[in-house]
């Protein structure tokens, strides 16, 4: 069926598609219907691709129009490295250093603890468990992925909080460290799933050839999967980092909201996600604390974007390994 | 131990260098409720080459895999009967199995180099056994190259990855990669089907020379490939259940001019398979 499809002879193939469509399609009243309908079918999907870039450039465009007159206000670098907002005062200061460190921190923390234990997971599910029970763990995994983040903010308010709070001798459980977990709970299922997905590809004879020169099952999996799906476990990493920079609510619920640029985990804080969603419904519209906060998602944005540009890249590079 | 085949003369060997390395006794493999190989009974002599040859889906790679235990990893997978190795029985619940695979090599019908480097596809091996000497390492992965025939081709660039080289360098690497562990035992399944034909030569000559050291067993398509290199040959069929059986063992020389069974005489000269 391809080869004549593919055929250069343009006119054979014009000839080719006459016959066919005056064989199935008599009349030509209806063959000219049914081109229209093709017309619109491609109209259609091509706005709606287009759809998707303009309202990105929008978001961008809103994002830099709304954001960067602050800087006329307060030069960039004592926005970015100023340790101290006070968007109300007089004179109002927007020093968003508490923010980045919070935001580096709680993720920086929920990775550490979500990769060794996501990595393991599809370790245990592509390479130990029975497919039957992985087919049946995998999704169940994944259904945690669309778990209400509201939800997430509040098992951490009420079950965690207490036991962090009481585990560290702490004043409140309502820090960062508490923010980190819950966030390694919501990006471990993209980590599992994704690193799953990559091991699972690593073609069989690797595995088969590291069994017959005497290594043992985690020998095989240490030196042989893992190595071998490395870009796909990064990539399942970069996006769980994504998920966590940009995570919102939970963060917002059980961070603590201190403004102060924190010193350890274990301190209250306030992320970037979380400065914007309390900021914003006290900003007065285009006023320079709306500005300011408008400057910290474009900043916001330019963290996520950098971390799923990383994250395509190093899946490319995953997908050519195995062509051969 | 002295060798017991059902033929008395090992053509081309002196007997006295051949005892019996591996042996199966009435062997029966199943996967789940399908049998695919019944009552096998062979004695393997040492430092020799055997293949194993039959029509396609006779079991011959089944009957291979046993021997390194490589069927454990199917899963459904059960044996029946005794298999040995230096009079050994290698399906005891107190095998090693990783032991047991340290000490019979395979190599693979497609060449599957891991996505590393020449050297580290050598040295992964040793490594896994506790080698971790730099020196040590690169000693034997010189030796192993040697001993496949590949050092000379490789011995510039051993940084390289391994996918990079071509189909008949990569089962040489394969066959390095296994001589590194130094095995007793080498089973090939069907080493060169993916091969041109200068690339077959290297690696049978390449065999001739390693049965010097090592049990060599072979599973073959080529018929000419069998008469060439091996020195006894086994031919399996299938049975109407579908299920191997053993036809006839012997030397490859009786097996292929004066065969006992009909069956192989209408196999070897090509009327079926």
């Amino acid at each position: 069926m391809c080869h004549w499809l593919n055929r250069s002879n343009k006119e054979g193939l014009a000839t080719l598609q006459e016959q066919v469509t005056a064989a199935t399609v008599p009349t030509t009243g209806l063959r000219r219907r049914l081109r229209l309908g093709e017309r619109f079918i491609e109209v259609w999907i091509f706005l709606s691709g287009l759809l998707a870039i303009v309202v990105l450039l929008g978001i961008i465009a809103i994002l830099l129009k709304e954001g960067l007159p602050i800087f006329a206000h307060t030069p960039p670098w004592k926005f970015l490295f100023g340790a101290k907002w006070y968007p109300i005062s007089d004179p109002p200061t927007f020093g968003i250093a508490p923010f980045v460190v919070s935001t580096l921190m709680v993720t920086l923390v929920s990775t550490v603890i979500a990769v060794p234990i996501g990595v393991a997971c599809a370790a245990y599910l592509s390479e130990v468990a029975h497919r039957k029970l992985a087919e049946t763990v995998k999704p169940i995994i994944e259904i945690l992925a669309g778990f209400p983040s509201v939800m997430m903010g509040f098992i951490g308010l009420a079950l965690l909080s207490p036991l962090v709070q009481s585990a560290f001798n702490l004043n409140t459980g309502l820090c960062g460290l508490t923010a980190a977990i819950m966030l390694s709970l919501m990006s471990l299922p993209i980590i599992v799933s994704v690193s799953e997905d990559a091991l699972h590809v690593v073609p069989k004879e690797f595995k088969e050839a590291s069994y017959a020169l005497g290594a043992t099952k985690w020998e095989t999996i240490w030196h042989v999967c893992i190595p071998s799906a490395l870009s796909g476990i990064a990539a399942a990493i970069m996006l769980g980092i994504g998920r966590a920079i940009g995570e919102t609510m939970t963060v917002l619920m059980v961070a603590g909201g201190a403004l102060a640029v924190p010193v350890s985990p274990t301190d209250p804080m306030t992320t970037m996600t979380a400065a914007i969603a309390s900021g914003i419904g006290n900003a007065v519209r285009g006023g320079l604390q709306y500005q300011a906060l408008f400057a910290v998602g474009l900043i916001l944005f330019i963290l996520t974007l950098a971390v799923n540009i990383i994250a395509e890249r190093v899946l490319e590079r995953q997908k050519r390994k195995f062509a051969r | 131990m002295s060798i017991n085949l059902n033929v008395p003369d090992i053509s081309a060997r002196p007997v006295e260098k051949c005892v019996t390395k591996l042996k199966t006794e009435q062997v029966s493999l199943f996967y789940g409720s399908f049998q695919a190989l019944r009552n096998i009974t062979l004695d393997i002599p040492s430092r020799c080459i055997t293949a194993i040859i039959g029509p396609s889906g006779c079991g011959k790679s089944s009957l291979l895999r046993l021997f390194n235990r490589m069927n454990d990893l199917i899963p459904g997978a059960k044996v029946e009967g005794n298999v040995e190795l230096d009079g050994i029985p290698i399906y005891d619940a107190r095998i090693d199995v990783a032991d047991l695979r340290k000490r019979v090599g395979m190599v693979f019908q497609k060449p599957n180099p891991f996505p590393m480097s020449v050297f580290e596809n050598v040295a992964y091996g040793p490594r896994r056994h506790g080698i971790k000497n730099r020196g040590q390492l690169e000693e034997i992965v010189e030796k192993s190259l040697r001993q496949a025939a590949l050092w000379d081709e490789v011995k510039d660039n051993l940084g390289q990855s391994g996918l990079a080289l071509s189909g008949g360098q990569q089962q040489r690497l394969c066959i390095a990669r296994v001589l590194a562990v130094e095995p007793e035992v080498i089973l090939m399944d069907e080493p060169c089907s993916a091969l041109d034909p200068v690339a077959t030569l290297k690696i049978e000559d390449l065999m001739r020379n390693l049965s010097q050291t090592y049990t060599i067993i072979i599973v073959t398509h080529n018929m000419q490939q069998a008469a060439r290199v091996s020195d006894m040959t086994a031919f399996l069929m299938i049975e109407p259940d579908r299920a191997g059986v053993l036809v006839e063992y012997g030397p490859t020389a009786q097996i292929f001019t004066n065969p006992k069974d009909r069956r192989t005489e209408d196999y070897i000269t090509g009327r079926f398979g």
